[in-house]
């Protein structure tokens, strides 16, 4: 449902035009806000877990009769959220202070309104924007400059260099991401979510579906530069060295405490949503059904969405507690020397393809 | 509701564009940049221009914004960025500035404007690629070939030579 279907539900939306716009604009936010607050207490409590299975661990668990975290430690993500709420708000006395508080809010501003062009089934979406997908690449851009906010209003050494290899982390990245994207763009030849995922209807080669990471070898391959540039992006493992504890305590975070604490972890799995969110859209049919005509629908349209998107956000995890972490120089040379010069020979690739065989 | 959200944003980049000029703090100004950038792209919104706003934002925000910040973090003497742009000459600064406005004003009170009905939003996107591809297809292809000769001339000079 978009922002227009919602302003002609609300039943004064005729009189006063200009606040049921801001009361739907309201709605839209707060779900999404919701929303990311709820999966990403989940997505927490599953990455907890995750590791622990991984390295052979049970993770939090309830026990006996006190129950300290709930059946199986479902309740830690509560535990978690009332701790992060009631910490103590340390802002450093040498800090920048605006700087300071300023820069979680642009981190988390940056994930937040990339959610405002996400088609979650075919008809919820914030707002089915014109250049839906170009949207979403261009206000990532924000959360770098947060970080580096962050980086230089905590005045403490770590910090900067953790925003500042941060920042070139993210925005090497960004390349090899946008030009794999472009490959997409040439198949579908639309920059709007929806026109993206329409596209994707129907089947290939009799069985498969037609999703563009299947549309033909070029793209199979710009989905996964995608993706790992889209794991580069969010500095996770292992592309963590903005944060690397090792090196640098917590990079950028190091002095950030409680609520602003939070909204850095807050916006960090947004993003993970986000990319990969991104990815299914893009690649993998967005909320189509992996056997065409079958479970279609708004419903399994979300189910699939947010199917495919939480496996992303699983693999993300799973690379997590799976890899070590790379050094600068091989982040770069991966950047620069392997990603770069595939996504440019995937264009041209995608464009000899669409020329001969589409 | 236009009409507020319009005089908004016009106030967030004019007011970002006064403390990016006013603050002596060099940090403070790069950052006042983000909300002039967002102020831009906001005021493209407004002429329906929406693939250029996005531009806006991508380009200015992510990429030279982050560049300036990364030129001012990487100045030698890190911890005091306090680089103060005094005024000097203000008798005569003050009859220039009133001699540009003053012409300002005129040619845009004199200016036959053309005005046009508010228009349908058509889309951008696809008429914007048609021209760069079709009818503006050499300068394009020769801005990318400068935009390569100044990489790679950037890559040059920061190498260390031997």
């Amino acid at each position: 449902m978009t922002i227009d279907q919602l302003m002609n539900w609300i039943p004064f939306g005729a009189d006063w035009p200009a606040l049921a716009f801001f009361a739907a604009v309201l709605v839209c936010a707060l779900t999404v806000f919701l929303f990311i607050a709820v999966y990403a207490l989940m997505a927490i409590y599953g990455e907890v877990k995750i590791s622990s299975f991984m390295q052979d661990k049970v993770g939090p668990m309830g026990q006996g009769v006190g129950f300290h975290a709930g059946k199986w430690g479902l309740l830690q993500p509560v535990a978690d959220a009332v701790k992060l709420i009631l910490k103590e708000d340390i802002i450093p006395t040498l800090a920048d202070k605006k700087l300071f508080i300023m820069a979680p809010f642009v981190v988390f501003i940056g994930a937040f309104i990339s959610f405002a062009a996400l088609p979650f089934n075919q008809h919820t979406v914030v707002s089915d924007l014109n250049i839906g997908i170009f949207y979403i690449l261009a206000v990532g851009s924000l959360s770098v400059i947060g970080i580096i906010l962050a980086g230089w209003g905590s005045n403490n050494k770590w910090s900067l260099y953790g925003g500042m290899r941060s920042a070139a982390q993210i925005v090497s990245y960004e390349i090899p991401a946008a030009l794999s994207i472009i490959t997409v763009i040439m198949l579908t030849g639309t920059l709007s979510m929806q026109g993206i995922i329409e596209f994707q209807k129907g089947t290939i080669w009799v069985i498969l579906p037609n999703w563009i990471i299947f549309n033909n070898p070029f793209s199979f391959i710009a989905f996964f530069i995608f993706f790992i540039s889209g794991v580069a992006e969010c500095n996770r493992t292992p592309f963590d060295i903005p944060e690397a504890e090792s090196e640098l305590v917590a990079g950028a975070f190091t002095e950030y405490s409680g609520m602003r604490y939070a909204f850095f972890f807050l916006s960090e799995y947004a993003e993970m949503f986000v990319i990969s969110a991104v990815a299914t859209t893009a690649f993998l049919g967005g909320w189509n059904s992996p056997i065409s005509g079958f479970f279609d629908g708004p419903g399994w349209g979300l189910f699939w969405f947010m199917g495919k998107s939480l496996f992303l956000v699983f693999v993300m995890l799973w690379f997590r507690w799976t890899f070590p972490r790379l050094r600068v120089d091989q982040l770069m040379s991966i950047c620069w020397k392997v990603f770069l010069p595939f996504a440019l020979v995937n264009i041209f690739g995608v464009a000899i393809w669409s020329l001969i065989i589409g | 509701m236009a009409d507020l959200a319009f005089w908004m944003i016009v106030l967030l980049t004019i007011g970002g564009a006064a403390v990016v000029v006013l603050n002596k703090n060099l940090v403070y100004s790069a950052i006042a940049l983000l909300f002039t950038f967002f102020g831009m792209a906001g005021l493209y919104v407004f002429l329906w221009a929406d693939f250029l706003a996005g531009v806006q934002v991508m380009i200015y925000v992510g990429g030279i914004l982050v560049l300036i910040i990364f030129g001012v973090m990487l100045t030698n003497r890190i911890t005091s960025v306090n680089i103060s742009h005094s005024s000097v000459q203000r008798g005569i600064g003050a009859v220039v500035v009133l001699g540009i406005l003053s012409i300002l004003v005129i040619m845009i009170y004199n200016t036959p404007w053309l005005q046009v009905e508010a228009v349908e939003p058509v889309q951008t996107v696809g008429k914007i690629g048609y021209l760069l591809m079709m009818d503006y297809l050499l300068p394009f292809e020769v801005a990318s070939l400068l935009l390569l000769a100044a990489l790679m001339g950037a890559a040059m000079l920061s190498r260390k030579s031997n």
